[in-house]
């Protein structure tokens, strides 16, 4: 018998192995000194034991420990990658590039540069229209006045914005239908002004490894940086900063079996790569991230790393095969399934699947014992279902009905069969009292029929 | 989002899930929701010449409060005239359920299904007295 609840949803976060919380241990109650003391011996235990652990971490992504800089977590390392670049090269150019399926905090970090720099511009244009009209302008009317006075095609302006160095402009690339870039497409978005390209390595919902070398490649050859979020993948599938060309890498422990808020950025230091910090104080990390270091995080995400390195080869073929077991149990006895995202560049522990007419939600409802996720936002206030799916350009309708299912280090066989006899269950029941599964089974197409949205 | 017993009772075991035949005279079906949104709720109520209703069926695709907003709507409904069923508002469905704020439409979807199919059997009662 299996142990329930199952856990199926490595991607939201790992356990801590328990070889890793050994190593952790002694640096919260004997060895708790401050890494930053030199002058005595607590201080230097901490410090060896972070620059044990930073040699560790530059290992897993074939990197020198001089080039890692610890944070909070990956939303922090995305942040200073992003914004720690945009600020430092802000007399090279203004432009990034990223894609439509990047994490929250990768695409709302760009968002926050834009509104900065629209926000300036605005502040521009009032003053220009003052000069033009020589009265106050109130910013309501800023719409309006723009149009009359033909701000567009102002010269003095567009000076004034040609020099503007706050915030950023973004591309976002709309993926291909598996969820990978389009090589050609990103090359025709890079112009002079383009400083980075941001691109994850491995998807969070659909599990998709991006083509970073090749990506890697094209950014060195036109001369502009290269960030990858590695957060999902490092650890999973094989990754260095080398063949990919890197020169910003965001890792997090939690995903790789170490703590929660915990994460590094690899900065490139040849050649050069240079971020603003985002957290001025005691000049820790190289004066690129201030805070007194998390000893016994840093110990942990180091022990993480080094155990993914060694059993990347070997855990990655065993969650192959779980993943297949999985997908092969579902396919055998239910139809109308669809794999959502690429099946052959994928991570080994993910499975995102729409079981057409059924809910995600309800679906996750009644397979209450196993822990997975959904694309499904039947909670979200504005119902809009995952914008990583609806990116590659699947319905709504499917969206909603998707399920992720992710497979991790501690993922048995027995627990795979269980979740597929559960599926196979709950799936059936939903679509028996599907409408929807009634007028397809009756020939019925969906699409052709006038939907009262509510 | 943990849900309430009641949702969780309704839709473990769902009342009156089923299908009745479209084409009776007596049948009135009302279909609600989208796909898109990611909810459909199909009501069908069989409805006497006296204007009772007897008998009431579901299916839902939806997440697990919108199965039981169609669940509770058809026990309530049976026996109801249907100036009665017309009557019951989602509020009334939503505090039975205990639905939190964001699954009030939940419970919208089944009183406008209430209402679709009182409608669709007015309408085709009106056909046939021509």
């Amino acid at each position: 018998m299996v142990k329930l609840p199952i856990y199926m949803d490595y991607h939201a976060t790992t356990p801590l192995d328990p070889r890793v919380l050994e190593a952790m241990q002694p640096y919260f109650t004997d060895d708790f000194g401050n890494a930053a003391s030199r002058n005595h011996v607590f201080g230097w235990k901490a410090e060896a034991a972070v620059e044990k652990a930073r040699k560790q971490v530059a290992a897993l992504i074939g990197a020198s420990d001089k080039e890692i800089v610890f944070t909070s977590g990956a939303t922090e390392s995305n942040n200073l990658a992003i914004k720690g670049v945009v600020e430092f090269y802000k007399d090279k150019g203004d432009h990034i590039i990223t894609v439509a399926t990047e994490h929250k905090a990768v695409l709302d970090t760009c968002k926050r540069l834009e509104r900065q720099r629209q926000e300036r511009i605005d502040e521009l244009k009032l003053q220009r229209l003052m000069e033009l009209t020589g009265e106050d302008v109130n910013p309501e009317d800023l719409a309006s006045l723009e149009i009359k006075h033909q701000l567009d095609a102002d010269p003095v302006l567009k000076r004034w914005v040609d020099k503007l160095r706050v915030g950023a402009r973004v591309t976002y690339l709309t993926p291909k239908k598996d969820g990978l870039v389009d090589l050609a497409e990103l090359e025709a978005a890079i112009t002079d002004q383009t400083i980075l390209v941001s691109v994850m390595l491995a998807n969070n919902e659909i599990g998709v490894v991006q083509p970073v070398a090749e990506i890697g490649a094209l950014c060195r050859k036109r001369g502009v940086l290269f960030h990858t979020d590695a957060v999902q993948g490092a650890g999973k599938v094989p990754f260095d900063v080398e063949t990919a060309k890197a020169d910003l890498v965001s890792l997090s422990a939690h995903k790789m079996y170490g703590p929660k808020g915990m994460g590094a950025l690899y900065v490139r230091r040849k050649p050069r790569v240079r971020v603003l910090q985002q957290i001025d104080g005691g000049g820790h990390e190289r004066g690129m991230r201030s805070g007194t270091l998390n000893v016994a995080g840093i110990v942990g995400m180091g022990a993480a790393a080094e155990l993914a390195q060694q059993e990347l080869v070997a855990e990655s073929a065993r969650l192959t095969a779980l993943r297949e077991r999985l997908w092969k149990g579902l396919s055998a006895r239910l139809d109308y399934l669809t794999v959502n995202g690429s099946m052959s560049a994928r991570l080994p522990g993910n499975l995102n699947v729409s079981f057409a007419f059924a809910e995600g939600e309800a679906l996750m409802m009644a397979i209450k014992d196993v822990a997975v996720s959904s694309g499904s936002a039947c909670t979200s206030a504005s119902l809009e279902p995952s914008y990583v799916l609806r990116a590659l350009g699947v319905d709504e309708e499917m969206a909603h009905s998707s399920i992720r299912f992710g497979l991790g280090r501690f993922s048995t066989e027995a627990e795979v069969d269980y979740v597929i006899d559960l599926m196979v269950r709950a799936v059936t029941k939903l679509r028996d009292m599907s409408p929807l599964y009634e007028m397809a089974k009756e020939g019925i197409d969906l699409k052709s029929i006038e939907w009262k949205a509510h | 989002m943990a849900y309430s017993d009641k949702v969780i009772e309704h839709f473990e075991h769902s009342k009156n899930v089923g299908t009745l035949d479209k084409n009776d005279p007596n049948v009135g079906t009302g279909l609600v929701g989208a796909p898109a949104c990611g909810d459909v709720m199909r009501l069908q109520l069989k409805i006497s010449d006296e204007g009772v209703i007897e008998d009431a069926r579901f299916k839902t695709f939806g997440c697990g409060s919108a199965i039981a907003s169609s669940s509770l709507v058809t026990e309530w409904v049976k026996g109801k005239s249907m100036d009665d069923a017309m009557k019951i508002t989602n509020k009334e469905i939503a505090k039975e359920l205990s639905l939190p704020p964001v699954k009030i439409h939940c419970s919208v979807l089944a009183e406008d299904a209430i209402k679709a199919a009182i409608e669709d059997f007015r309408a085709k009662r009106a056909a046939r007295q021509g």
